[in-house]
């Protein structure tokens, strides 16, 4: 793999033995990959800042890389951390002074580092919105789908740690999705079904994800315009259940719009999707009628719409369930600004802000059972919390919350 | 004793010679591997209740969360970690462990070769497992 001049030299340790250290889990991973060479990107989004995912182990490699002085040399966005960062002592996740000691140790490592301590799973939505054809490397399943699908970018699916080092070098290794032959679809999905909303939308993920595990498929045949907010649900199930981390909707998506049928690899194979009841089984969804402990909307993250959304779909109703709903900071503040929060926590829902229940400890909480509207919701809440879940629209979920029962 | 030599792709160069530890399933690390003792957790791992303390730890691949990175950092700090690690085909959250923790990692090798128990040395790209053929038979 060739290294220029200057990456030889932070390699070499001229810059500091973070920077090299850095440099050494991209030229790593370069080896592997069978990469060229590296090249510059724009952005980074790093995963692994949840205390309770990283745990001491994690907090120790931060402190000690942090101490070396080492800082990122590109603009770089961080995953939620497990505390809600405006007000970790007052939210409904009831966070332990201990717990939240640990996870700000954590934020304090990156700041020093020079990361911006935008805490979302949705960095486009906030400030962080690559232009199609840019590198990038990111972490995070859902945003790297969405990065690399509705907006054309180009990153692999990175973990946390090669994340971080990418900001630190600027550096990734050119290989996988950074390549124009790997951008194709191989799989073309035919979809003879209505999706009239996100859980149907999340349920075609979730078929499709099962069926292609890390494939790139074009979908063909959607009867409507899909907007932001469900290129990105649609995304974040085929990542989580599968690892699906790049999808085409034909005439829809950048790279499908610029090469038309050209985007069709030769010898890709197709599937027709006509019925969505598979993508609800194979979830572990049990349908049935049964009281809820929590409403939480906002994996990935909510964005502004969709808090407009909820509160017109609440109209001041109160709810009788726990219903939180996870945003970005930004989203919140913009809400906080415009009343649209007042109508929502007045009704009794929290907003939760940058926080994540999934990579928070829940066991505090007492809760047993969540609604939710999206598959990697779902999905995540059963895997990582042992949680009985139910899928459905907002609307759906918006019922439950006030009605405190789940209706199938 | 019979020995073998084996051609490998070095993804972190180093040297090692020990005691092999295999298993033949895929390996995770975050919440697998007790950062503390080097003891494996996951009840249904066929490596579980063993250490990976200062053994070559053979498998096939790596699993799980990316964050399975920082444990085997911590492993190595608190002088725990294996003295080196064998897959048959390595991915990111094994190879950026061995990057982060200087632990020599190859892979491209036909890791039914060697069995647990094993000597097995890592030199440049050649491993070499020095096998028992004969087993006691006993005492």
């Amino acid at each position: 793999m060739y290294l220029s001049d200057e990456e030889q030299a932070m390699l070499a340790g001229e810059q500091g033995v973070g920077i090299a250290q850095a440099m050494g889990i991209i030229t790593t991973l370069g080896t592997m990959y069978g990469a060229a060479d590296l090249i510059p990107i724009s952005s980074a989004h790093i995963s692994g800042v949840s205390y309770k995912n990283l745990g001491e182990a994690g907090l120790d490699y931060l402190e000690d890389l942090a101490a070396t002085g080492a800082k990122a040399r590109v603009f770089a966005t961080l995953n939620p951390p497990a505390v809600d960062m405006d007000d970790w002592q007052g939210s409904p996740l009831l966070t332990t002074p201990a717990f939240a000691k640990g996870q700000f140790r954590i934020l304090d490592a990156f700041y020093k580092m020079g990361i911006d301590g935008i805490c979302t799973c949705t960095p486009y939505e906030v400030n962080n919105r690559p232009a199609m054809g840019d590198h990038l490397s990111w972490a995070e399943s859902s945003a790297v789908s969405f990065a690399n699908s509705r907006l054309g970018a180009r990153t692999n699916r990175e973990g946390g740690p090669a994340a971080l080092a990418a900001a630190l070098t600027g550096r990734t290794a050119r290989y996988g999705y950074h390549l124009d032959e790997n951008r194709r679809a191989d799989y073309v999905i035919n979809v003879n079904v209505a999706v009239p909303d996100g859980s149907s939308l999340s349920a075609l993920g979730v078929i499709v994800a099962k069926k292609l595990l890390n494939r790139t498929p074009l979908f063909v045949g959607f009867d409507r315009e899909l907007s932001d907010d469900e290129h990105k649900l649609l995304g974040a199930a085929m990542a989580a259940v599968g690892s699906i981390a790049l999808f085409h909707v034909e005439g829809q998506t950048p790279e499908a719009i610029a090469l038309g049928r050209e985007i069709i690899a030769p010898h890709a194979e197709y599937l027709t999707v006509d019925d969505l009841a598979e993508g609800y089984r194979a979830l572990g969804i049990v349908p049935g009628t049964t009281p809820v402990d929590l409403v939480n909307i906002g994996c990935p993250h909510s964005s502004y719409a969709e808090l407009v959304e909820i509160a017109d779909l609440l109209a001041g109703r109160q709810v009788r369930t726990k219903f939180w709903i996870m945003c970005a900071p930004h989203v919140v503040h913009q809400a906080q600004a415009n009343g649209v929060a007042e109508r929502l926590t007045g009704c009794g829902v929290a907003l939760l802000s940058g926080a994540c229940t999934i990579v928070s400890p829940m066991a505090q909480t007492g809760v047993r059972s969540v609604a939710t509207n999206t598959a990697k919701g779902a999905f995540y809440h059963s895997s990582y919390n042992g949680m009985e879940i139910h899928l459905g629209s907002t609307a759906k979920c918006v019922e439950t919350a006030v009605s405190g029962i789940w209706q199938d | 004793m019979m020995e073998r030599t084996f051609e490998v792709r070095v993804i972190k160069a180093g040297d090692a010679d020990g005691e092999a530890l295999v298993s033949s399933e895929p390996l995770g690390f975050l919440g697998v591997v007790d950062p503390d003792s080097g003891i494996v957790t996951e009840t249904t791992h066929s490596l579980y209740g063993q250490s990976v303390a200062g053994k070559v730890l053979v498998f096939p691949t790596g699993k799980g969360s990316t964050v399975g990175s920082y444990t085997i950092y911590r492993l190595k700090k608190n002088g725990m970690a294996p003295l080196a690690i064998v897959n048959a085909e390595s991915e990111p959250i094994i190879a950026t462990g061995a990057a982060i923790s200087d632990i020599p990692l190859v892979d491209q090798m036909d890791i039914s070769q060697i069995k647990s128990g094993d000597r097995v040395r890592l030199s440049g790209g050649l491993l070499t497992v020095y096998a028992q053929i004969v087993a006691e038979v006993g005492e």
